[in-house]
């Protein structure tokens, strides 16, 4: 599905990634797990191509990416769910989805909605409501619906339990879950290990730009320099 | 809390009269060829200090005066009704703008030609700034060159008429293009910029446009401008006394009515009214089309608008290039009204003019902006009684505005947007 063979990226004369490879395949939920700076949302950006790669190569599906335009990837069956969210706040919960199926028809979108009021009856409630005058928790429903409208293939999110209540991460998790049932590949990146090793099929460890570890997400939570250095112990 | 505030009051006291001393304490009197400074009367110096310790008081209970001012929000009864339905409340601004557009077409057979000019150059600025409006209040892109379009518009008409003598109704749609064009051009390089270093670069457009035209003597005039623009004509009558274009007729004489001047200044209105309102129309239609919708999802935020696959090139571009198109227009029918334009008519002051009804009216919302345009151009006009001070009235309006409602006048509303399931 996705595949990132050695990719570097730079910041002006910083490198930030240094040769990264890695791949999800269709149907997997793929974690990725790091300190911060360590390059986890460089390597999504990189894949959004904002910064581009400067060397290496990004495959979607097969297609190379690595040098097409951002507006133009993100067209083309991925979504990201943002870190931090970013819903339009003075928008309201329904235009904030009716923005995420933007390229889609009307019926699409419709029924895209409606599909996202099923998952998120949350957001049924307050449909009519501006997107900022919501908890942090409907937020991130939000935005993972937003992502939901242009019916993707593959969904990547960057730290969707960012500032999150535990009780709302674990059910944000379980809808992570959700969406691997209904056919779509998720690549997750995560300071929250723990739950994102637990969920996932297979897992990738980021330390300042380089791929340390690649292991089955059970494997991984297992793994003894991986609970020292992020599970605390 | 007094106590808080004495050195703040104390030190506002003392740079009141570091401003007000040196320049109303002291007068220059030119004697021959000598000039000397006197000591302003007595008066004024009573004045200044009597200014100072105002300054002081007012700082020194500025908590309690400021409190006092926030509590007239409650003495007004409908502060706190429930808002009105939205289907109500869309069909009572449905009747109420067919109300106001009626008004608008026969009130100037009834008023003075003074009047009449004056509205015409209201809506004059009614279109621009609801041009900038896409601009600013739903782009959210700080434009402070926006005159520059406007001149663009102006200026395309003047040269068109002065070297092929096209008529008003040809140049409308050029100069409205020509000015679009320009927004173009402008937009290519500034849009990777966001907030001040936009402004900056669109104020520097602007002064660009200025300066080219008044250093291009050859072509513009320079700074003599260009005059004998003509007025527009109805389906080839023209509203002079005598007919100036072979093949045209005089309206007056058409009709058999005696010649009156103020035929010409109610049709330029009349033009005017016109164009605001297909402006103001076709800007509503925009708002909730897609690309409205994507101006505001861009300036809400700019990584989720990406991150949806909009493209930032095209709809910063689609809101320049929109917003210049009316400001073009807005800017032709000026050179119609004026019949003679120079750059001094678009000077920043200008830019800063438009900005300040979109920001008074309230960003993004149309009515809003329409209020507070109509309010900026009659202030000063009502002001001129107070002379010398009425700017200084517009700039007390403006901060007290400011104060007690910075979401502007009218502030947007959402208009809620319902899905149909196709049936």
């Amino acid at each position: 599905m996705l595949l990132l063979e050695d990719v570097h990226t730079h910041y002006g004369k910083i490198e930030a990634l240094h040769g990264v490879s890695l791949e999800v395949k269709q149907g997997e939920i793929v974690s990725l797990i790091g300190a911060n700076g360590a390059g986890k949302t460089t390597l999504l950006m990189t894949v959004c191509g904002n910064p581009q790669a400067t060397s290496g190569r990004v495959l979607l599906e097969g297609r190379d990416i690595t040098r097409l335009p951002t507006a133009d990837i993100m067209r083309s069956g991925i979504s990201i769910v943002p870190e931090g969210r970013r819903v339009f706040s003075g928008l309201t919960v329904e235009e904030n989805l009716f923005m995420g199926g933007f390229f889609n028809s009307r019926t699409d979108n419709q029924k895209g909605i409606e599909h996202v009021y099923e998952l998120f009856p949350r957001l049924k409630e307050r449909e009519h409501q501006r997107a900022g005058t919501m908890s942090g928790g409907e937020q991130q429903m939000l935005a993972i619906g937003r992502a939901l409208m242009s019916r993707p293939r593959m969904m990547i999110l960057d730290e969707p339990s960012l500032g999150l209540a535990p009780l709302v991460i674990k059910q944000i998790f379980e809808i992570i879950g959700q969406l691997r049932e209904e056919g779509i590949t998720v690549f997750l990146v995560e300071q929250n290990a723990n739950q994102a090793l637990q969920l996932a099929d297979r897992g990738y460890v980021l330390e300042t730009g380089r791929i340390r570890l690649h292991d089955t997400g059970s494997n991984l939570l297992a793994n003894p320099d991986v609970q020292a250095a992020y599970l605390g112990g | 809390m007094v106590a808080h505030n004495f050195r703040h009051a104390f030190f506002c006291a003392v740079i009141t009269l570091i401003i007000a001393w040196p320049i109303l304490g002291f007068k220059l009197v030119a004697e021959g060829t000598q000039i000397t400074v006197n000591g302003a009367s007595a008066f004024t110096w009573i004045a200044v200090a009597v200014a100072a310790f105002i300054v002081f008081l007012f700082q020194l209970f500025r908590d309690r005066i400021m409190g006092g001012l926030g509590g007239l929000a409650e003495l007004n009864p409908m502060a706190d009704r429930e808002p009105m339905p939205q289907e109500k409340r869309v069909r009572l601004e449905n009747i109420g703008l067919g109300v106001l557009i009626a008004i608008a077409l026969f009130w100037p057979f009834f008023v003075s030609r003074g009047s009449v000019d004056l509205a015409t150059l209201v809506l004059i600025y009614i279109m621009l700034a609801l041009g900038l409006n896409v601009v600013v209040g739903l782009a959210g892109l700080l434009d402070l060159g926006y005159v520059a379009f406007y001149a663009v518009g102006a200026y395309t008409f003047a040269l068109l008429s002065n070297y092929w003598g096209i008529s008003f109704w040809m140049a409308l749609p050029i100069g409205g293009l020509m000015a679009a064009l320009f927004g173009l051009v402008l937009g290519f390089p500034v849009l990777r910029l966001r907030g001040d270093y936009l402004a900056i670069v669109t104020l520097g457009f602007g002064e660009i446009i200025r300066i080219l035209l008044n250093n291009w003597t050859s072509v513009t005039g320079g700074p003599n401008g260009i005059g004998g623009i003509p007025d527009p004509t109805l389906f080839g009558m023209e509203f002079g006394r005598r007919v100036k274009e072979e093949g045209n007729t005089s309206f007056h004489e058409t009709f058999g009515i005696a010649y009156a001047g103020e035929h010409k200044v109610i049709f330029l209105y009349l033009i005017a009214l016109v164009l605001a309102i297909i402006t103001a129309f076709a800007i509503r239609r925009l708002m909730r089309m897609p690309v409205g919708r994507s101006w505001e999802a861009l300036r809400e935020d700019e990584i989720a608008a990406r991150s949806l696959g909009l493209s930032r090139t095209g709809v910063k571009l689609s809101a320049f290039t929109i917003g210049a198109f009316f400001a073009g227009f807005a800017g032709t029918v000026f050179a119609s009204k004026q019949g003679f334009i120079s750059p001094e008519s678009f000077v920043f002051l200008e830019s800063a003019i438009i900005l300040a009804i979109v920001v008074l009216g309230g960003m993004g919302s149309q009515m809003g902006v329409i209020l507070a345009a109509i309010a900026v151009t009659i202030l000063p006009e009502l002001a001129r009684e107070f002379a010398e001070y009425r700017m200084l009235i517009f700039g007390a309006a403006m901060v007290l505005m400011m104060v007690w409602r910075p979401q502007g006048l009218l502030p947007m509303r959402r208009r809620q947007i319902k899905l149909k399931a196709e049936t």
